[in-house]
């Protein structure tokens, strides 16, 4: 909202300002504790700094420096604390990724270390290519397409790969890669861009039905139809937390796009629904239930999310300490369950900062979407913020056993290139759509009359 | 769409609050639970890798543990395996602890409540946190007088042997036999130890029991000082007269009851004292009539039948049945029917005895004292009952020291120390040799052991069985190892 022309400047008193400063300090900090904690890995284990740690310090510090400067040049207005909490994240990550490494002669930190390198490549790219978030508007069924295509790779034959039970996984090139999480991104903007252009139907057309306004039936369509889809990937794909996640995404968005409330009762109640019938119908479903309530009972079935819970309490409040406790004996310990290891270490005060950073991250995007000034903008912010919460609160929820354990990963933290990438990426988003809302509107003030075009006034 | 924002804001809040409050309730709430649990390899492994404290007998480490070249920094060793066995248990990697090892094990392994300012310590400096040591009670004498009385026995023993302290309650020796060598479950050859294991557990000499405490046995004719006292305590005297004979004719049933080897006793009537010197059934079995199944349930109670009272190891409960008829207390009376005890609780009645009525709490741990060797705590001997006055337990000792004198105990007497006992010879099955048991205490003027053996099993023929004639000598033997010191 920019002041008038040359009018009084109530509004623009506030100075936007560029907080690069403050980025770089925190960058700083955050640099400080993921090559300590590398360096503590070694310290723990073996009583020596390791030898590697100029390399892979470097390689982190030079990481932290090219994201600062692409946002420095190419979005100077953006959050200041979402790269500081993303890079304090990858390294602590990294160093439980190498602290099990150790342990069980693996080489998971290094491919995290490259996938990094191409995580924040892409980081940088998006900021160049993508100059206006608003851009993203034009190519909303695109995106959608490639979404679903993106969600239906894993199963196709030949191409997709069943792991652990789960079909999300696709193999080409000697890699490994889960379209999911970047069918999350794609379907997200999707989302935004489709709410944009319907949200007066959806919001203003519909009936009262006992007290609360209800949605016109056609226009129901389109979260049915989401919500079946979320269904067929948990059929077919055997993915809980995906399902969960997108089918909470577009429920959200199409709350705040409409105002309007009855939307998550509906919601709620379809989620509800989904879920029963699917604890109902598919054994899946009840062995994680199972494993949820009664672990102890089975301790074969249930030897991971024991294992668990035997770490967490291991760490106690103060933790083992770095390379002390022995999280290598937790199964996935270094991807799906690295909540459990970094509680094992850490101990309750580590895992509480780690749980803190994360809901930093959440709270920077809600206060983006609050600041931005488009509907696009704004619709888009929430729904990365609240996947970001959502992803955040089942993953860790599922390992700690508050809920039941799927299988989404820990963003940033957990061993997993296209995890790590497609949350780059949403960074990257972020901060662009962050500079775009928080920087000085634009200067509308007239060319001077002292300019070249003159006018001949006539007496 | 602010308002949304917003909302949505809280309720992510919501989230993450719940998610803190999670991690603080499994973290802070559970973990004490989850670290004790058996399945936790994690506290396994720390416990394994730790300086264990040592356990010692007379100043003497029996159980200590010692440098090892594998991952596994320490190995738990035990220096007189077969001996102490019964009272140390194992510590073992995959298998757990049992008896001392199980019940110290908070002082052992450095994690007690009382070791906290050396833990903390340790943990400043960066040592392992190092385990307290505990010890215990035994008289290494008397230990070694049971152990060698047991095995001299011919054949494949089976029996047990407890001295008590009569003033404290400390246990002064523990053997039971067979038993195992702590140091194969011990060993960090985790494939071999399961070997062993195994064999101890399913074998037929069930060697992991400790006979001395967990298992009861029918006493015979011991339970006989439960008698004497309960009469003493109501009226009689020790010259009282008392019914004599070859049989008691047991109402209710076509049975009588018959001495053993057919003998009268010495009469139709004779005195309370001449009844226990030579056991008559007949007597006691009529004493029983007389005084009521109750009158002998509160007195075995008094001596601590029905209760478990040790705390530092696992026992059983001695058992004076309830609901007895006429007949059934008869048999109760002489130790048969469904009574039960424990070599440990037949020790107990002795001591009461000797200790002028007062029966003492058992223990084993005499001392616990942290790496340093400051003093945590010292064990307090604690009166459990007063069973009987002190005047029906000098009549009683008096009793005793005849049997032992003229009676059935001759082969427990000491040179120049005079013993008061009972024998007992408790019949179990018409295909099983009885069980022979021994109850003596001595000095008889000044008490200081009380001791009860019992051989389940021995290579001796079963006409050839007595409780005097098996277990006497190793009771005199154990007293003199004691009183010699």
């Amino acid at each position: 909202m920019s002041s008038a022309v040359g009018a009084d400047r109530r509004i623009s008193d506030f100075v936007p300002r560029k907080r690069r400063g403050a980025e770089l300090f925190l960058l700083v900090l955050a640099l400080l504790v993921g090559v300590s904690a590398y360096a503590l890995v070694g310290l723990g284990r073996d009583g020596e700094i390791p030898a590697d740690i100029i390399t892979y310090g470097g390689t982190l510090v030079a990481l932290a420096a090219v994201s600062h400067l692409a946002v420095r040049f190419l979005a100077p207005y953006a959050d200041p604390v979402i790269l500081p909490a993303i890079i304090a994240l990858n390294g602590i990550g990294l160093a439980m990724i190498r602290r099990i490494d150790l342990a069980s002669n693996t080489g998971y930190a290094g491919q995290q270390l490259v996938w990094a390198g191409l995580s924040v490549a892409c980081f940088v790219g998006i900021l160049v290519v993508l100059r206006d978030h608003r851009r993203l508007q034009g190519l909303t069924y695109t995106m959608g397409f490639a979404g679903v295509v993106l969600l239906l790779l894993p199963l196709l034959p030949g191409l997709g790969a069943n792991i652990n039970g789960a079909r999300i996984w696709i193999h080409f090139a000697g890699f490994s890669f889960q379209p999911g999480e970047i069918a999350k991104l794609c379907l997200a903007i999707f989302f935004a861009g489709y709410l944009v252009l319907k949200r007066d139907a959806l919001a203003l057309a519909g009936r009262r039905f006992g007290g609360v306004d209800l949605p016109r039936g056609r226009d129901l369509g389109p979260i049915l139809a989401m919500w079946l889809v979320s269904l067929a990937v948990l059929v077919f794909q055997r993915d809980l937390g995906s399902s969960l996640l997108f089918f909470g995404l577009f429920v959200v968005m199409l709350y705040v796009a409409t105002e309007r409330a009855s939307w998550l009762v509906v919601g709620g109640l379809l989620f509800a629904a989904g879920a029963y019938l699917s604890y109902l119908a598919f054994g899946h479903v009840q062995t994680r239930v199972d494993g949820w309530l009664h672990p102890f009972d089975d301790p074969l079935r249930f030897g991971q999310i024991i294992q668990g819970q035997y770490s967490l309490a291991w760490g106690g409040i103060l933790g083992r300490g770095w390379g002390e406790g022995s999280p290598y004996l937790t199964p996935y310990g270094w991807s799906d369950f690295i909540g459990t290891s970094l509680g094992e270490e850490l101990g309750l005060t580590g895992l509480m900062a780690v749980i803190v950073i994360y809901g930093l991250i959440v709270e920077r995007g809600f206060r983006i979407a609050l600041v931005c000034r488009d509907p696009f903008g704004k619709l888009l912010s929430v729904g990365l913020a609240v996947t970001m919460a959502l992803q955040v609160f089942v993953v860790l929820g599922g390992v700690t056993r508050l809920i039941p354990l799927t299988g989404l990963t820990t963003p940033f933290l957990s061993y997993g290139g296209s995890s790590l990438l497609a949350n780059w990426m949403i960074a990257a988003l972020l901060l662009r759509i962050s500079h775009l809302a928080r920087q000085p509107p634009p200067d509308l003030t007239p060319p001077s009359p002292d300019d070249e075009t003159q006018v001949v006034r006539m007496r | 769409m602010n308002k949304p924002i917003r909302v949505l804001a809280l309720a992510s809040l919501v989230l993450f609050a719940l998610l803190l409050l999670n991690v603080n309730y499994v973290q802070v709430f559970r973990a004490g639970d989850l670290n004790d649990d058996n399945g936790n390899r994690r506290a396994r492994d720390a416990d394994c890798s730790r300086e264990r404290g040592p356990i010692l007998v007379d100043g003497d480490t029996v159980a200590r543990s010692i440098p090892s070249d594998d991952d596994l920094e320490f190995q738990r060793t035990y220096s007189q395996p077969k001996l102490y066995a019964s009272v140390t248990g194992y510590f073992s990697c995959v298998y757990g602890t049992t008896a001392v090892e199980n019940s110290q094990n908070s002082v052992l392994s450095g994690s007690d409540s009382r070791l906290f300012v050396d833990r903390f310590l340790d943990l400043m400096g960066n040592d392992q946190p190092k385990g307290g040591s505990v010890l215990l009670t035994i008289d290494s004498a008397a230990q070694q007088a049971a152990a060698d009385g047991l095995d001299a026995l011919p054949g494949d023993t089976k029996g047990a042997v407890v001295a008590l302290d009569p003033d404290t309650g400390a246990i002064l020796a523990m053997v039971s036999s067979p038993t195992y060598d702590p140091n194969d479950l011990a060993s960090h050859d985790f494939s071999a130890a399961r070997d062993s294991y195994e064999q101890l557990l399913n074998g037929p000499e069930d060697k992991l029991t400790n006979r001395a405490t967990q298992q009861v046995y029918p006493p015979g004719s011991t339970f006989k000082l439960v008698v004497a006292a309960a009469a003493l305590s109501n009226g009689y005297a020790p010259t009282s007269i008392v019914k004599g004979g070859t049989s008691l004719d047991l109402p209710q049933t076509s049975h009588d009851l018959t001495n053993e080897n057919g003998s009268d006793c010495g009469g139709k009537e004779i005195t309370l004292t001449q009844a226990l010197v030579v056991s008559c059934n007949v007597a006691f079995g009529d004493l029983g009539l007389k005084l009521g199944a109750d009158t002998l349930r509160q007195q075995a109670e008094e001596f601590g039948f029905g209760d478990d009272v040790l705390d530092e190891l696992p026992a059983a409960a001695s058992v004076f049945p309830s609901d007895l008829d006429t007949p059934q207390t008869a048999l109760s009376a002489i130790g048969q029917f469904d009574v039960a005890a424990s070599p440990l609780q037949m020790a107990m009645v002795a001591a009461g005895i000797a200790n002028g009525g007062a029966v003492m709490r058992p223990y084993v741990v005499q001392e616990v004292r942290s790496p340093g060797l400051d003093v945590l705590d010292k064990a307090q001997p604690e009166v459990l009952h007063q069973a009987i006055s002190g005047s029906v337990a000098d009549d009683l000792t008096q009793m005793m020291v005849d049997v032992v004198e003229s009676g059935t105990g001759t082969p427990a007497q000491i040179e120049g120390v005079s013993v008061a006992g009972k024998t007992g010879t408790a019949n179990s099955s018409a295909t099983r040799s009885p069980y022979a048991w021994m109850v003596a205490f001595a000095p008889a003027d000044d008490p200081q052991v009380a001791v009860a053996v019992l051989i389940e099993q021995t290579g001796v023929d079963r006409a050839d069985i007595t409780g005097g004639g098996l277990a006497g000598p190793i009771a005199a033997d154990v007293m003199q190892a004691v009183i010699q010191r």
